[in-house]
Parts: structure tokens; C-alpha cells; sequence
């Protein structure tokens, strides 16, 4: 377990020292603002009190963009610089490296979604009696468990290629795939509706922790998405052991 | 400290190395010397736990490098052929970095010993990426010492380095091998011959010998080749010396003398001199010299090449899945280049 943070803490610190993750924050929280603002504005217009939904909302759609270019490099890049054989000739257990990769990721996303409280904060001042906490609650773990899920996807993802711009295309084709797997649900009658409506990611959050629901099983869901992927990922890493 | 049996190891249908079986013992520095593509980085990859091998076991410092992975790898410290260092971190973090992953407590103060020992303390700060081969080079091998291992694996340490850090790295590694069990890969001979106590030599993933520098030479030459150096020109040396009984061969026939070689069991030097005075040449030198192990290695492995040939003619009818072998061998050793 120690090997886990001592991994976590290296990619952390790394991001710190690159200037793509310093753009890619900076061009969330630019995004984030700007609809922010054109939000309120057309609130004060419309005379209504916009709710947390206006920050959660747009995070959601960046986060499918962001994530990959956060998530791409982390194994592909220990492949191209030939360190993974350091990693997988040190006293480190497969799993360790995988989750360690995944919990720097993750780490690094936390912080970015903490600073972004700032907007629910303004807002708290700006709408009167105040924003609705529930939902505030309910919609930042959503955001917490969504991301889990897609930097577990990523770092599986970037197991399996050593080329970056490869895995960033990947992990975004996994990611719609995922975001709009219940689209054909009526198509494909009652069954396969069902089945394409659990798998898929949207379902488990606009129906539920968006509007303020937190169900067991959508955080089950998302929980169990975080674990297949980095089981996932460990095999890969192991199998690249074997060729 | 490390016992190797049977290994071997299949790269989908070629095969890399080939039943190798070899001891080394504590305190030991033995070269792994071989051809590019002969197998030793597969060897020190499957030693070192990177990868496991299709059949065979190895046991390093006690521990089965299969079974018991995780202590295996606790012992050794390991060099890759392509130095794995991450250029956009500082060469401290990086060392605390992987002193971190092996537990050591104290970290900080292991990694500043470290450094010293291998002259890199000054630029502890700097970054990865800034340093020279030679230096990028001696971190690696820091890193490979962080833990004091028992068992050093060192692919091709001397790689790309220029003389002078050549030879300040051979030393470092006579300087370790003191105390530690050594075991180093390298396609130059004369590396082998200055720093290891034992040579194995591999081509075509077998062990084609195995012995010490010394013994080598002597077995092969057996002091059988014999240089004569004269004061002035050496016209008509060698008809001279062929004409002496015992002599089987000129070998070369130099400016200012000539290299002969001598029937086993015989020593003609007394008669040689003798000859020499007495036809009136001036002799500054006669002294036996052994063959460079340049040339034991090209001779071990062209033998095993012809061998290798003879056996191919043998099996006409599966010419065509051989030729095919071939050239997926010859990518594959592109690749491993």
C-alpha cells in the first residue's frame, strides 16, 4: 500500500511541474467561468435563482475532454521512456503501480473539482435565501465518482499503448461510447434497453445525483466501473510481462 | 548468489536463449559477453524479474525469481541496457523516488551517500533531462545501488559513455564488486577483461564458454604465439624461422620482426635466439603472447556459426520455415537493438 502513495505522490508533484496540466486547469476553470457568468446574467434577466446546476453541469462535459489528456500519459509515457522496467524490476506489485497511477490522477482531478467550489460559493452569496446544499452535496459526488470512473479508464487505457495521442483518442472513444451507449435504447426493445440504460454513465447521474438523489446503486455503479478498469489495466500491465 | 538452470526463453517462435545453466558466487564480478542479439539482455531481464522465462528456473540471492518475485527484486539492484530515468525530475527526487519504492528508511541521506559514490552530488538538483549520457549514465547507477543490493545486474553499463567516464565507471564497478556479487553485460572484450573475475560468453543464446580472462587467453593461445622483435629490417626473418623444427606457422610478418606460432608442448625460444644471433640479427625482443580475446571471441563464435550452418544444410526440407525463422530472428534483433 505504501508503494501506492509513494507512485500517487510522484505523478501529483508531476503535474505541478508541467505546463499541459497547469493549461488544462486554466482552461476548465476559464470555460467553467464564462458560462458561469452568462448564467447569472441570463438569471438576473429572466428574474430566477440559478441553482448549483449551472457549475456541475458544463464540469461534466469538460471533464470527458479533460480527463484523457490528464490520464494519457500516465503509463504510456513509463513505455516510451523504457521506465516501466525500472517499475516492474522494483519491489512493487502490479496492482501497486496501477493504482498508485490512478490515485495520482485522481488526486490531481480532486484538486482541480475543489477549486471549482469557489463558483457554488459565489453563487451562495449572489441568489438569496442561498443555494440548495443538497443538491450541491449530491452533484459533487457525482462529479467525485464520475471522475474515478474515467481516470480508471484512462489509466487502463494507457496501459495498453506507449504512443500518447493514441490513448487520448481511445480513452475519449471509450468515454462516448459510455456517455451515449442508451441513446439506441429504444431501438433495441425491452431488454437491451434496460441493459444499455445501466451501463451507461449519463443515466446514473442526470436521473439521480444531479437533481439532488444519491442512490446506492449508481455509486455502486460508478465504484465498480473504477475497479474492472484498474483490474483491467493490472492485467495488461502483467501480460506486457509475457510478450 | 545467482544460480541460473535450464533457462529459456521464446520470443513467439524465436528462441532468445536457450537452456542456459550458470552459477555466480558471492563477491564474484562475471562479464556476460556476447553479440548484439545474442540474448543478454533477455538473460538480465528474466534475472532481474522484468519478465519470466519459458522454462528453467533462477534462483538470485535465495529467492526464486518466479515464486518469490517480490524478495528476489528487494536484492537486486538493476541496470537496463536504455537507462530508465525520468528527465523532468531532479536527479535527488528521482533517487528518493526509487529509494522510496524499496522502504529504505532514512531515504534522504542513503540517496546523498549515493551520489557521492558515484561523483554526481553537485548536480543533485538539477534536472534529468539536462544532464550529459555520461552523467544520465551514473545515475542509473545510482539507482541501481540505493538499496545496497546483494545482487548488481548491469546491461551494457559502459554504453555511449567517452573513455574517461568508461573508465571512471569500471573502476566505481571493481570498486562495488569488492563487496557485492556482480554480474555485467557487454559486447566489448577488453571491459570483460579489465573488470570481471569470470567470462561466460553467449552467442546465439547459448553459453559458449565460461572461465576466467586469464584462463581463456592461456587455454586458447595456450602461449603458443610468439612475437620476435629485431633492431633493424626483418627481410628474410620468417623463411628463417619457419625453418626452425617446432614452428607450425607465421602468423604476421611485421617491419621490424615477426609473430609465429609454436606445435604444443614445444618451447624453441632457445633455439630461436640462437638462430637469430647467429645469422647475424639484432634481437631486442622474444616473448609469448596470448591471443587478444578479440580473437578467441571471433574464433568461439564463427565455430559456432559453422556449426550452426552445418546443421541447417543437414535439414534441406525444412529450408523454406528456416529461412522464415531468419527473418523474423533479424527483425526481432533490429528491435532489441
Amino acid at each position: 500500500m505504501r508503494n501506492v502513495f509513494t507512485i500517487a505522490s510522484r505523478e501529483y508533484k508531476l503535474y505541478f511541474a508541467t505546463p499541459a496540466a497547469y493549461m488544462i486547469a486554466a482552461m476548465t476553470f476559464l470555460i467553467i467561468g464564462i458560462i458561469f457568468y452568462a448564467n447569472i446574467n441570463y438569471a438576473l434577466v429572466q428574474q430566477f435563482a440559478p441553482t448549483v446546476e449551472i457549475v456541475i453541469g458544463p464540469f461534466i462535459t469538460i471533464l470527458i475532454f479533460a480527463t484523457p489528456a490528464i490520464t494519457m500519459r500516465l503509463l504510456a509515457e513509463e513505455q516510451r521512456l523504457g521506465t516501466l522496467e525500472l517499475l516492474l524490476t522494483a519491489p512493487v506489485r502490479d496492482w501497486e503501480l496501477v493504482v498508485g497511477k490512478w490515485l495520482g490522477g485522481f488526486s490531481f482531478m480532486l484538486t482541480i473539482i475543489a477549486i471549482t467550489l469557489l463558483y457554488p460559493l459565489v453563487l451562495n452569496r449572489l441568489v438569496d435565501p442561498g443555494i440548495d446544499q443538497g443538491l450541491l452535496v449530491s452533484g459533487y459526488l457525482g462529479l467525485v465518482l464520475i471522475t474515478a470512473a474515467l481516470i480508471a479508464i484512462g489509466v487502463m487505457v494507457s496501459s495498453f499503448f506507449s504512443n500518447q495521442i493514441a490513448v487520448f483518442f481511445a480513452t475519449l472513444g471509450i468515454y462516448m461510447v459510455l456517455w451515449l451507449i442508451s441513446t439506441p435504447a429504444q431501438a433495441v426493445g425491452a431488454t437491451g434497453a434496460e441493459l444499455l440504460k445501466y451501463i451507461d454513465f449519463a443515466e446514473h447521474f442526470y436521473n439521480t445525483l444531479y437533481i439532488g438523489i444519491i442512490d446506492l446503486s449508481d455509486i455502486i455503479y460508478y465504484l465498480s466501473i473504477t475497479a474492472l478498469a484498474l483490474f483491467f489495466g493490472t492485467m495488461s500491465v502483467e501480460t506486457r510481462r509475457w510478450r | 548468489m545467482i544460480q541460473v538452470e535450464g533457462l529459456t526463453k521464446d520470443y513467439g517462435l524465436r528462441r532468445a536463449i536457450e537452456d542456459l545453466t550458470f552459477n555466480v558466487n558471492k563477491g564474484e564480478i562475471v562479464g556476460f559477453l556476447g553479440p548484439n542479439g545474442a540474448g543478454k539482455t533477455t538473460t538480465m531481464r528474466i534475472l532481474s524479474g522484468y519478465m519470466p522465462p519459458t522454462a528453467g528456473k533462477a534462483v538470485v540471492a535465495g529467492y526464486d525469481i518466479i515464486e518469490q518475485s517480490l524478495e528476489a527484486r528487494q536484492k537486486i539492484g538493476y541496470l537496463p541496457e536504455t537507462v530508465p530515468l525520468y528527465p523532468d525530475m531532479t536527479v535527488f527526487d528521482y533517487l528518493k523516488f526509487m529509494a522510496d519504492l524499496r522502504h529504505i528508511p532514512e531515504a534522504e541521506e542513503k540517496v546523498d551517500d549515493v551520489l557521492e559514490l558515484v561523483h554526481m552530488e553537485e548536480r543533485s538538483d538539477g534536472y534529468i533531462g539536462n544532464l550529459s549520457k555520461g552523467m544520465r549514465q551514473r545515475v542509473g547507477l545510482a539507482q541501481a545501488l540505493i538499496h545496497e543490493p546483494e545482487v548488481l545486474i548491469l546491461d551494457e553499463p559502459t554504453i555511449g559513455l567517452d573513455p574517461a567516464q568508461i573508465h571512471e565507471v569500471r573502476n566505481l564497478i571493481r570498486e562495488i564488486g569488492k563487496e557485492r556479487t556482480v554480474l555485467l553485460s557487454t559486447h566489448i572484450l577488453s571491459e570483460a577483461q579489465q573488470v570481471c573475475n569470470r567470462v561466460l560468453i553467449i552467442n546465439k543464446g547459448r553459453i559458449v564458454v565460461e572461465d576466467s580472462p586469464e584462463d581463456l587467453q592461456a587455454r586458447l593461445a595456450g602461449g603458443r604465439r610468439i612475437a620476435v622483435r629485431i633492431a633493424g629490417d626483418s627481410k628474410d626473418l620468417d623463411h628463417l624461422i619457419s625453418s626452425i623444427p617446432g614452428v607450425s606457422r607465421i602468423i604476421e610478418v611485421f617491419n621490424d620482426g615477426v609473430d609465429f606460432e609454436v606445435e604444443p608442448g614445444e618451447d624453441v625460444r632457445p633455439e630461436v635466439a640462437r638462430k637469430l644471433v647467429t645469422s647475424g640479427y639484432d634481437l631486442l625482443e622474444l616473448k609469448p603472447v596470448g591471443f587478444s580475446l578479440e580473437e578467441i571471441f571471433l574464433q568461439l563464435t564463427q565455430e559456432q556459426d559453422a556449426q550452426f550452418e552445418e546443421s541447417k544444410e543437414e535439414q534441406i526440407e525444412l529450408e523454406e520455415e528456416n529461412s522464415e525463422e531468419e527473418k523474423s530472428e533479424e527483425v526481432n534483433e533490429e528491435k532489441e537493438g
